[in-house]
């Protein structure tokens, strides 16, 4: 057995499981949102009085946080009366952030866990070597009544990154490209195994990025086998201890030889139209975003702040920085990378989704352009139906935002 | 459960993602009929008006991809939406219509589709007639465990009669 299914097999008390089976499985963590929760939630109360596992669920309040209006301001106040009746975890401004930075940063996810969450990238504990995916609130109610989930076991499909990394290649243009390459349903239903000697020297910020964007690519999750990495990254946080499972073989594997590969864009409006940023230098922008479940740790600021360093954003550009969490942010306080983009001519937005999904806090006009670190370029994603979105690294968001065109960042 | 099901095509292309189903601006509510409002409307603004009760959506790949809003199917199926038939479904999407009971359909048929042909679902028989374009599909076959579901009219009155 693989890695994911000797964890499945472990969840589900078999002893043993093989893809395309389905199964039952006990999960460690619950996640919702303020949008897929008040769903669940009612769901739930139609059908059940207590959980079944309260220590397993979790609630964290990030899309339309801080309250945009009204009707989310109930839908929070709802989830938190809940949370407090029924003893579950939950976060909101001011002890938290955004759910795929805060979990593993407070130690909820652990490798070998099972997750599910009602967001579509929860995929990205798989960074840590948890079976980590996306369902929807229905989903959670069940797991909220029953204490386990339906799944059926994934096939992996392995991807195998070698080469020497060239400069300002970073773990979101090696996701882009292979998103670029298989195409945006090219992983549907399966789970996407990175490896290689690429993988091995990548950040833990780097791989939960590879990992959050599995699903862009259709992919039910996005895995790392734990290594020395992970240990570390888990080593010091709260939570139970971290569950080992051997790895087997992948049913396919595709390998890459990313040496020659240049900083990425995707362009409008998948996330698979990927090129280089440096053929992209007509396209301007009116708005740079950095942060999101996909670059909103501290290194992806540290990218960012390298690049703005000393420098100023373009004139009459607005660039939103969104640290992830209480804890990314103070650590960029710390390290200067807030003053350096302040000094830009920067924004500082609280931890939250805010602009990436049309939220909040960024959306765009009619025909306007953005350049984001975010995950999806759909139509209307970030605003207006005739807006665009153009997704990068935060070197090369930052780079085009000091510019005001798409550019590369060797080209600064 | 009714056996068949026959509707006029409303069709669309690949990667019809979630947030053109029922953009981010109105999840705020989970009220289906508010939602079915506005449902597809970054895609046809006009789509709450044209559908009619029954229409059956005919896609292309991936139809459902991105965001795991169970909002996305509830707006499909309270527009009226008899069925989605699609030649791929993003999976997360897929669960939800199973969880909450909106008729879905693995099959390649919107190349020969037009908008408005009348579309027979034959489930006891696994086929679909587009009887203006004289064909005939096979409908990929259910999972038993999926049926399962489907036959407790969801998950939830899955969980529940099957006791906790």
């Amino acid at each position: 057995m693989n890695y994911v299914e000797n964890i499945l097999s472990h969840a589900s008390g078999r002893k043993s499981v093989s893809a395309g089976e389905y199964i039952e499985a006990r999960c460690d963590t619950v996640l919702m949102n303020d949008v897929t929760g008040p769903l669940a939630v009612k769901e739930f109360l139609k059908r059940g009085k207590k959980i079944k596992n309260p220590g397993s669920v979790v609630i964290v309040c990030d899309h339309f946080t801080p309250n945009k209006d009204i009707k989310s301001a109930e839908n929070v106040k709802f989830l938190r009366d809940f949370a407090r009746k029924q003893k579950i975890r939950f976060f909101e401004i001011g002890n938290g952030g955004v759910e795929h930075v805060i979990l593993p940063e407070k130690g909820i996810v652990k490798p070998g866990d099972v997750v599910i969450g009602a967001d579509s990238h929860t995929c990205t504990y798989g960074a840590l070597g948890a079976f980590s995916t996306g369902v929807g609130s229905t989903d959670v109610a069940f797991a909220m009544l029953m204490g386990k989930i339906w799944f059926m076991v994934p096939e992996v499909m392995e991807f195998v990154y070698s080469g020497k990394k060239g400069k300002f290649i970073t773990g979101k243009d090696l996701i882009l490209l292979t998103i670029g390459k298989i195409g945006v349903n090219g992983a549907n239903y399966k789970a996407m195994k990175f490896a290689g000697t690429v993988i091995s020297a990548l950040s833990m910020d780097e791989r939960f990025t590879m990992c959050n964007m599995a699903i862009e690519a259709g992919g039910k999750a996005g895995f790392v086998v734990p290594d020395k990495k992970t240990a570390d990254y888990v080593k010091g946080r709260p939570g139970r201890k971290a569950r080992n499972f051997a790895d087997g073989p992948s049913a396919q594997t595709f390998k890459m030889d990313i040496s020659a590969v240049k900083p990425l864009v995707a362009s409008p409006h998948l996330p698979d139209k990927v090129g280089p940023a440096a053929r992209l230098n007509k396209v301007k922008i009116d708005q740079a975003v950095i942060g999101s479940c996909t670059n909103g740790r501290i290194s992806d600021f540290a990218q960012a702040a390298k690049i703005m360093k000393g420098r100023k954003i373009s004139a009459g550009l607005r660039c939103i920085i969104l640290p992830g969490s209480q804890e990314v942010y103070a650590e960029a306080m710390k390290k200067g990378y807030i003053e350096t983009f302040l000094k830009a001519g920067c924004v500082i937005a609280p931890p939250t989704c805010g602009p990436c999904l049309g939220g909040h806090m960024g959306i765009l006009a009619g025909g306007e352009t953005a350049i984001s670190t975010t995950n999806r370029n759909f139509v209307g994603r970030m605003g207006a139906v005739s807006s665009r979105v153009y997704l990068a690294s935060p070197y090369t968001a930052a780079a085009s935002a000091v510019r005001g065109r798409i550019i590369s960042p060797e080209q600064l | 459960m009714k056996n068949i099901i026959r509707g006029n095509a409303y069709v669309v292309g690949d990667s019809v993602d979630t947030d053109v189903i029922i953009p981010a601006r109105f999840l705020t509510s989970d009220n289906a009929d508010e939602l079915a409002a506005h449902c597809m409307e970054d895609l046809d603004k006009d789509f709450s008006k044209k559908v009619k009760k029954g229409d059956i959506i005919v896609a292309g790949d991936n139809f459902g991809c991105g965001s795991s809003r169970e909002h996305a199917p509830i707006a499909i199926k309270a527009s009226g939406i008899s069925a989605v038939i699609a030649k791929s479904f993003a999976r997360i999407f897929l669960r939800n219509c199973i969880n909450i009971g909106l008729m879905v359909f693995v099959c390649d048929m919107k190349k020969d589709a037009r908008a408005g042909d009348e579309i027979t679902i034959d489930m006891r028989k696994g086929e679909i007639i587009n009887a203006r374009a004289k064909k005939i599909y096979k409908v990929k076959p259910v999972p038993e465990f999926i049926k399962k579901i489907v036959s407790f009219g969801g998950l939830l009155n899955y969980a529940v009669q099957r006791g906790r």
